[in-house]
C-alpha cells in the first residue's frame, strides 16, 4: 500500500505539516466549531431562562437545551478539538507522517456519527436526561449509543497518536525526548483513554438496560463509575490546555520552560492522579466512605493541584524571562505590561491561565474538600467552577491556538483582524462574570439544576435573598457578553476558513496518497528542532525562579494569598452555617 | 552508574546514562499503563468495593 509522504514546510513558522494529518487536523477543528455553535446557541437559552427576569422557556425545553448544551460543549466541542491538538502535537511537532490516516478517517466519522445520534436522540425531546445522565433516569437508546460511538471513535484517535509517536521514534525524527508540548499531549491522550473506557464501562451495559436487555442499574455504582468518566474528560482538557499554553508562550515569546524536568514531572502527577479529583462529585452520596472520598479528593488531588500551580507558575515564568532577555527589564511588571495585549493568540492564552488559576482552581480546591463541599453541593456554585476550568480555561485557551493556527494550519488571512484582538476580552471578561456569580449564587444556595429559583406554585416553597436573585440577573448579563465574544471568535474563524484570501505555500502542490511517494525524512540532527514550539531544551532551572522572573514570583504569592484567605474563608463560613453548640 | 567513555578518533565521546526517572517520562506506553493503573485501582476498584460491601436492604 502506498504511504503518504507530502509534507509542507509553512514559510512562516517553520512547521512541517503530513498532509493527511493536516486533513484530519481541519476536519477535526471544523467539527469542533460546528459543536461549539450548536452549543453556544443553546446557551442562550439555559441562560435567559435561569436569569429570574427574563425566565425565557418553559420547563421541558429548558432541560432539553441544557442537556443539549452540555454534551456539546463539555464533550463534542472539547473532545474533537483535543483530536485536531493530538495530531499536530504528534505528526506536526514530531516531522513525522501520521500513522495509519485512513483509521483516523473511521475514528472521526464515528465520533461525527455518534455526536449527530446523540444530539438527535436530545432532540427528539424524550431525551432531557442533562450531561450526567444518571441512571434510573433513562434516556432514548440513541443517546447512549451516540456517546458510545463518539467515545470509541475519540479512543481509535488516541490509539493512531500513540502509533505515530511510536513512527516518530522509529523514523527517527527527533533526537532525545519528545518536545514538551507533545509530552502534554501525551498527558492528554493518556487521560482520554482512562476516560473513555470508564465511559464504555458504564455506557455500554447503561444502553443494554435502556433496551430491555439488562433489568436494573445501581445508582451509586453508576454515579461512581459514570464520574470517572465525566469528571476526567475535563481533565484531558486541563492537559491540553496547559500543553497549549506552553505552545503559545513559544510561539508567541520564543518562551522556553524555566525547567523542563519540573515541567513534565508535573504532567506526570496529572497522569497518576489528575483523574482521581472525580470523587469531589460523590462527596455527599452515602455508601461511600471518607477513607475513599478524602484520599481521592484531597491527598492525590492536591498532588495534582501542585502540577498545575507549577504549570501556573512556570508558563508565565518562562514568558517573563523571554521579555527580559528582550530588555524589558524595568520594575517587576514591565514584561508584563509591554506583552503583545493586542494579539489574541497571547492575551486569550494569558485570560485562560489567570481564569483557570484563580477562579478554577482555588474554587475547586475548596470543592475537593470533604466538609466545605457541604457548603456549595450540587448547587450553582459547581457550573460557576466548571465554567471557569472549561470555559475559561480550555475554551479559551483553544481559541487562542486557533488565531495561530489559521494562517499556518489552513493557510488563510485573518478575516475581521480589527475584531479579533478584542474577541479574547469580550469572550473571556464576560466568562469570568458568569463564573463568578454562578459562585457567588451557588454560595447562597442556589440550586444548580433547577428550572425557577422561585418555586412558583409549588407546595413548599423557599425564598432566596435578593443577592441571589442579583447574582442571577448579573450571570445572565456577563453571559450575553460571552455569548456575543463566541460569535465574534466563530465569525473570525469560519470567515477566515472559508472565505479568507489562501496563502500560498511556495512549492506546495496537492498529491494524492497513491502517487505523493516521496524519501522517508531525514533523521534529525542532533539538537533535533528548528522550530521554538518544538524545541525542548532545558530553562533556567527551578530553582532561581524567584532571581530570574521576579514578577511571576510576586504574582505567585499574590494567588497564595487568595488561596489562603478563600479557603479559610469558606471554613468560617461553613462554621456559621453548622454552628457547634 | 559510572559514565560510559567511548573512545572515537583523537576525542572522547561521553555518554550519560539515562536517569532512570527519565526513562519513564521517554516511555508512553509506560506511562499509558500508570496512568490507567492508579486511577482503575484507588478511584474504581476500591469505589465499586465500598459500594458492593453495603448489606442489602431486607
Amino acid at each position: 500500500m502506498a504511504v503518504n509522504r507530502m509534507f509542507r514546510t509553512c514559510p512562516a513558522s517553520g512547521l512541517v505539516f503530513h498532509e493527511p494529518a493536516e486533513n484530519l487536523m481541519k476536519a477535526n477543528a471544523v467539527a469542533a466549531a460546528v459543536s461549539l455553535l450548536v452549543g453556544g446557541i443553546l446557551a442562550i437559552g439555559v441562560t435567559l431562562t435561569r436569569w429570574q427576569a427574563v425566565h425565557m422557556l418553559p420547563p421541558d425545553s429548558f432541560y432539553l437545551f441544557l442537556t443539549a448544551h452540555g454534551l456539546n460543549m463539555l464533550v463534542f466541542w472539547i473532545i474533537f478539538f483535543e483530536m485536531a491538538i493530538l495530531y499536530f502535537t504528534s505528526s506536526t511537532l514530531l516531522k513525522c507522517r501520521l500513522a495509519a490516516p485512513g483509521i483516523g478517517w473511521v475514528a472521526f466519522w464515528m465520533m461525527v456519527v455518534g455526536a449527530l445520534m446523540n444530539n438527535y436522540a436530545v432532540f427528539r425531546g424524550d431525551s432531557s436526561v442533562m450531561f450526567t445522565a444518571y441512571a434510573p433516569m433513562g434516556a432514548h437508546p440513541t443517546f447512549y449509543l451516540g456517546l458510545i460511538l463518539f467515545a470509541v471513535g475519540a479512543l481509535i484517535s488516541c490509539f493512531v497518536f500513540f502509533a505515530t509517536l511510536v513512527v516518530a521514534k522509529s523514523e527517527k525524527t527527533y533526537n532525545g525526548s519528545v518536545p514538551l508540548v507533545t509530552f502534554g499531549a501525551i498527558t492528554a491522550a493518556i487521560i482520554a483513554v482512562f476516560t473513555i473506557a470508564s465511559g464504555a464501562i458504564i455506557l455500554v451495559p447503561t444502553f443494554l438496560w435502556s433496551v430491555g436487555f439488562i433489568d436494573h442499574i445501581d445508582s451509586l455504582v453508576y454515579r461512581t463509575v459514570f464520574w470517572a468518566f465525566g469528571h476526567s474528560s475535563q481533565q484531558i482538557n486541563v492537559s491540553a490546555h496547559v500543553a497549549v499554553w506552553y505552545a503559545i508562550a513559544a510561539i508567541v515569546f520564543g518562551a522556553k520552560p524555566l525547567s523542563e524536568k519540573v515541567s513534565r514531572t508535573a504532567f506526570f502527577l496529572y497522569i497518576c492522579f489528575l483523574q482521581l479529583a472525580s470523587a469531589h462529585h460523590l462527596l455527599a452520596d452515602p455508601g461511600l466512605t471518607s477513607n475513599w472520598k478524602i484520599f481521592n479528593t484531597s491527598y492525590a488531588m492536591y498532588l495534582a493541584v501542585l502540577a498545575s500551580m507549577v504549570h501556573g507558575l512556570t508558563v508565565p515564568g518562562s514568558i517573563e524571562v523571554a521579555q527580559r532577555q528582550k530588555g524589558y527589564t524595568n520594575g517587576l511588571f514591565e514584561w508584563l505590561r509591554k506583552a503583545p495585549w493586542g494579539n489574541p493568540a497571547f492575551s486569550g492564552m494569558f485570560l485562560s491561565l489567570i481564569g483557570f488559576g484563580f477562579l478554577g482552581g482555588i474554587s475547586g480546591v475548596m470543592m475537593g474538600t470533604e466538609q466545605l463541599n457541604l457548603l456549595i453541593h450540587n448547587t450553582l456554585y459547581v457550573p460557576g467552577h466548571f465554567h471557569a476550568t472549561v470555559v475559561v480555561g480550555t475554551t479559551l485557551a483553544f481559541m487562542s491556538l486557533t488565531y495561530f493556527l489559521i494562517p499556518v494550519l489552513f493557510r488563510r488571512q485573518m478575516m475581521f483582524a480589527g475584531m479579533a484582538p478584542w474577541q479574547p476580552y469580550v469572550f473571556g471578561l464576560g466568562m469570568m462574570g458568569v463564573s463568578l456569580f454562578l459562585m457567588g449564587a451557588g454560595t447562597l444556595g442556589v440550586p444548580r439544576r433547577h428550572w425557577d429559583i422561585a418555586f412558583a406554585g409549588n407546595p413548599l416553597p423557599y425564598e432566596f435573598p435578593g443577592s441571589a436573585w442579583l447574582m442571577m440577573a448579573l450571570a445572565g448579563i456577563s453571559s450575553i457578553f460571552a455569548f456575543v465574544g463566541g460569535a465574534m471568535y466563530l465569525a473570525i474563524t469560519v470567515g477566515s476558513v472559508f472565505f479568507g484570501k489562501k496563502i500560498e505555500t511556495p512549492g506546495f502542490k496537492e498529491i494524492s496518497a497513491q502517487q505523493g511517494m516521496v524519501g522517508r525524512p531525514q533523521p534529525a540532527a542532533a539538537p533535533a528542532d528548528t522550530t521554538v514550539i518544538a524545541g525542548h531544551q532545558g530553562g533556567v532551572g527551578a530553582g532561581g525562579m524567584c532571581m530570574v522572573a521576579p514578577g511571576t514570583f510576586v504574582l505567585a504569592i499574590v494567588f497564595l494569598v487568595s488561596f489562603v484567605l478563600y479557603y479559610f474563608i469558606n471554613w468560617k463560613y461553613l462554621s456559621t452555617v453548622w454552628p457547634l453548640r | 552508574m559510572s559514565n560510559a567513555i567511548q573512545p572515537a578518533g583523537d576525542h572522547e565521546v561521553f555518554e550519560e546514562p539515562v536517569p532512570p526517572m527519565q526513562q519513564l517520562l521517554d516511555n508512553p506506553f509506560l506511562l499509558l499503563f500508570i496512568g490507567i493503573a492508579v486511577p482503575t485501582v484507588l478511584y474504581i476498584v476500591l469505589g465499586v468495593m465500598e459500594i458492593v460491601a453495603i448489606p442489602i436492604a431486607k
